[in-house]
């Protein structure tokens, strides 16, 4: 294979050329209620060529390796109808490896009947609590190879495998319709879907319980999000505003987004970084070959640093930071959040919400979005915070605030830290793309949510 | 694709092949500038298969061997749900334009110049701003067969346009965009850079709302981005089935404003979401959903029809799976009302064009909730500037039970949804 993708880049002129290749199969079984509405194998393969000239991209697809040459001279000729300037691609040495799949329990290995066997215990958990009117589950795992070549020399095979499992308990009354899901994924690991039926039945109990909880008033407030919140939290709120494909052409963001600007107070870490090892945005060489690294975004309430592709980093002469992803051979490498966090702080729980007269503690995630400055996210379960204590239940909540000033209304950060491996991010129609993110409980000043 | 039927055909009770070919050039700008050109080709291959009475299923992109993809479905199938309905047999659609053979023939450099002068348009009106978006052509080929003997083929092209502009003043970033596409070449920049522009011109100022209940107007992207994706939910068969519909037990009772009507119809010529039949061969009609505010009638594909005892209204479409049912275009009718004239009519008020987060509140129920990211303030009859910081909260059944006027000014919202302005009377707003 190695000689193929050589030879099809071999005299081809462009200042960087590469073509990457993928291979992966999947396994889905979906549940509507009791009923199985999915048992399913899915498999892709194919590649493409990306090439730069002149500060131009071309990029073109194919499904076999049958005339590679002229699909890489197409993707030259793209890219040259653009190019007008000089180009700029931080150098990376190139490395030639061979990274093998890690799994603790491999879920590939599992038979696709003791897989439903699983799902069908939780379904019938689900739908033995009264009122649950019904259940949805789906389950997927993916092996996948991607295999890349540049023109630099670089020669890199990494193998990956993906665990993901949502599910979701819907009740009803009297026209109500209330939902609450869980999420949860691995890399590699099957065991992180068994051993759910605590967690199973307590989603379905919930679900129920939001039947009779009450609507919050809409307004400001003061709220405690859970380490899993807050994760998608710091995603949706800091991590895509590091991301510098949106600064690198901005002139006046690249002006606001200057590294040294205070975002938040002294006790306020954020982290992005593919070379943590374990978790679901974990890998050791992006898709442009560049190594994982570890990023601290916030170092001590400043920005330090942020999230680059080998041209962003190369146009804002900063170092890249392994963050160049693509999620198939259908799209060109992109900035990309891998596992993004809040570094663990001091304060107790108890302590957080002790002086709290009226606020709102907000669990686990419903969904998130940004439009970099302005950004949205949802808890799967909430509760008012009354006179200290964790009060009733309310209804589900979308949170909103803007970056510039919410970071700097976190005035407690937890001692306590947890990692949420159940999303996917989108972004440029690139969805969804392996992602992990965590944070201690934190408190959140001034916070605006909607509601009646 | 007949030889991986006739191969299924021997080891299984009954098979269908879905197969799609497709190519798509598109033209990316970042910064307002060309940044990318992409050429992708794509082929997608099905196989759903009955064996020992129970459904199989596996797919592909790109090349594999017929008897690998076979092999697959066939370690499915002993999970798979039993068969409870035949593969169709139809001979003949409705007749439905979705193929213009001019946008194979668009140049390259045509599309970058329709970009180009959108983004010179937009730049002279608004110095400053930075455009990013994406020109695309393409043409896919669907073809589906299977061993009732049915054979339904269809070519398609499509054109779409996508450009969103971004301000940053005094810190403030404000977001203005418009995205349009049809099966026929685009042609003409200034439907697209005239859009982008009024909405900069009604942003130009800055203007807040305080906390409380206001009237609201959505514009067509309001519609879109915030009331469409509960309806979905709440009109899917399967969701009927489930019980998890609020309208569930709702046919024939009027739960709408009386001027409110609601379809699908894959039946419009040169519609990117139009099609003579579904992913499952079942030919396409136009689907009532609410007729004069009475909910009419549901959307189904061939398996959810079969459990809940009805028949497919052909809609049937997969999403990267197994059929399952989906609208294709979906229209709401419009009203005779000008906008001008509901905004008239507002003493203090609101109007939305983009709410982030709507998606995220519990759809099932209809509720909503989302900061507008692009709106205006309404006062005295007239826009006073943009809002933000500003959340609002609804739900879509009680927002749509009484309406204060429907627009005239239908457009549609990247080429799924058509829908004019509605005006409501009152809608809970939460602002810092």
């Amino acid at each position: 294979m190695k000689d193929v993708l050589f030879s099809a880049i071999a005299g081809q002129k462009a200042d960087y050329i590469e073509i990457r290749l993928d291979e992966s199969s999947s396994s889905r079984l979906a549940f509507r209620g009791d009923r199985l509405e999915e048992a399913g194998r899915s498999a892709s393969t194919g590649g493409n060529v990306r090439a730069l000239v002149r500060g131009g991209w071309g990029f073109v697809t194919f499904n076999s390796l049958d005339k590679l040459a002229d699909k890489v001279a197409l993707a030259i000729e793209q890219a040259a109808l653009i190019g007008k300037e000089d180009s700029k691609f931080s150098p990376v040495a190139p490395a030639t490896d061979v990274v093998v799949a890690e799994f603790k329990k491999n879920p590939v290995a599992i038979t696709l009947s003791d897989k439903k066997d699983i799902l069908d215990e939780y379904n019938r958990l689900m739908l033995a609590v009264p009122e649950v009117q019904t259940t949805s589950i789906g389950y997927a795992d993916t092996q996948k190879k991607v295999t890349l070549a540049t023109s630099e020399g670089a020669y890199i095979e990494q193998s990956r495998i993906d665990v993901s499992l949502r599910l979701a308990a819907i009740a009803s009354r009297d026209g109500d319709v209330q939902q609450v899901g869980l999420s949860i994924g691995s890399k590699g690991d099957f065991a992180v879907v068994e051993n759910l039926h605590d967690e199973v039945k307590d989603i379905a109990r919930r679900a129920v319980a939001l039947l009779s909880a009450p609507h919050v008033k809409g307004g400001t407030y003061t709220v405690v999000l859970d380490p899993i919140l807050a994760g998608v939290f710091v995603h949706e709120a800091f991590g895509h505003l590091s991301e510098a494909d949106h600064v690198y052409e901005n002139p006046q963001l690249r002006d606001i987004m200057v590294l040294g600007r205070k975002f938040g107070g002294k006790h306020l870490n954020i982290i992005d970084g593919a070379a943590v090892p374990g978790l679901r945005g974990s890998f050791k060489y992006d898709d442009e070959g560049t190594p994982a690294t570890k990023t601290y975004l916030i170092r001590e309430g400043i920005l330090n640093s942020r999230l680059h592709s080998r041209e962003t980093a190369a146009r804002m002469s900063e170092n890249p930071t392994g963050n160049a992803r693509a999620i198939n051979y259908q799209f060109p490498p992109i900035v990309r959040m891998t596992n993004t966090y809040i570094e663990p702080g001091r304060t107790s729980f108890d302590d957080m919400i002790s002086d709290i007269k009226e606020g709102i503690y907000a669990k686990e995630w419903y969904g998130g979005t940004t439009s970099l400055e302005m950004f949205t996210f949802s808890a799967g379960e909430a509760y008012m915070i009354r006179d200290g204590k964790v009060a009733e239940m309310i209804k589900p909540i979308v949170l909103t605030g803007n970056v510039f000033t919410t970071l700097d209304n976190i005035d407690a950060i937890g001692n306590d830290v947890d990692m949420n491996q159940g999303g996917g991010c989108g972004k440029a129609g690139q969805s969804p793309l392996p992602v992990s993110n965590g944070s201690p409980h934190i408190r959140i000043k001034n916070c605006l949510i909607g509601g009646k | 694709m007949e030889e991986l039927l006739k191969i299924a055909r021997k080891s299984v009770e009954s098979a269908e092949v879905f197969h799609m070919v497709s190519c798509r050039t598109t033209a990316q700008f970042e910064a307002n500038r060309l940044k990318q050109i992409l050429t992708r080709d794509g082929i997608a291959t099905a196989l759903r298969i009955v064996k020992n009475g129970r459904v199989g299923f596996a797919q592909v992109s790109g090349n594999i061997k017929s008897e690998e993809l076979l092999k697959m479905a066939l370690e499915t199938s002993p999970f798979g749900y039993q068969m409870d309905f035949l593969f169709p047999s139809f001979q003949s659609f409705p007749k439905v334009e979705v193929f213009d053979p001019r946008v194979e023939r668009v140049a390259v450099k045509d599309m970058v110049s329709l970009g180009e002068n959108i983004i010179r348009d937009v730049c002279a009106n608004t110095p400053g701003i930075l455009c990013e978006g994406s020109l695309s052509r393409g043409t896919a080929t669907l073809t589906i067969d299977n061993s009732s003997g049915e054979h339904a083929n269809c070519m398609r092209s499509s054109f779409s346009v996508s450009i969103d502009g971004m301000l940053i003043r005094d810190g403030d970033m404000l977001y203005v965009g418009d995205i349009r596409s049809s099966c026929r070449p685009i042609i003409d920049h200034t439907p697209v850079s005239g859009e982008i522009i009024r909405q900069l011109g009604l942003a130009r100022k800055n203007a807040s709302i305080g906390t409380g209940t206001f009237p609201v107007i959505f514009t067509p992207f309001g519609i879109a981005g915030a009331l469409m994706a509960p309806l979905i939910s709440a009109f899917n068969g399967k969701t009927v089935l489930d019980g998890a519909s609020p309208l569930k037990d709702k046919i024939g009772k009027r739960l709408f404003d009386k001027r409110f009507s609601f379809y699908d119809d894959p039946t419009l010529d040169f519609q990117p979401g139009s099609t003579p039949f579904d992913d499952e061969g079942v030919p396409t009609r136009k689907n009532t959903f609410v007729n004069a505010g009475v909910v009419h009638q549901f959307y189904y594909d061939l398996h959810t029809a079969a459990l809940a005892g009805t028949i497919s209204t052909g809609n049937g479409n997969r999403n990267g799976g197994m059929p399952s049912p989906s609208p294709h275009a979906l229209v709401i009718d419009p009203g005779n009302t000008p906008v001008d004239e509901m905004i008239k009519n507002i003493r203090e008020g609101l109007i939305i064009e983009q709410l982030m987060g709507a998606e995220q509140g519990n759809i099932l129920n209809g509720d909503f909730s989302g900061n507008v990211l692009l709106g205006y303030k309404v006062e005295n009859g007239g826009i006073a500037g943009r809002v933000k910081d500003t959340m609002v909260y609804g739900n879509v059944y009680e927002l749509l039970k009484d309406v204060t006027a429907i627009g005239n000014d239908s457009r549609w919202i990247a080429g799924y949804v058509n829908t004019p302005s509605i005006c409501f009377p009152q809608i809970s707003v939460a602002s810092k």
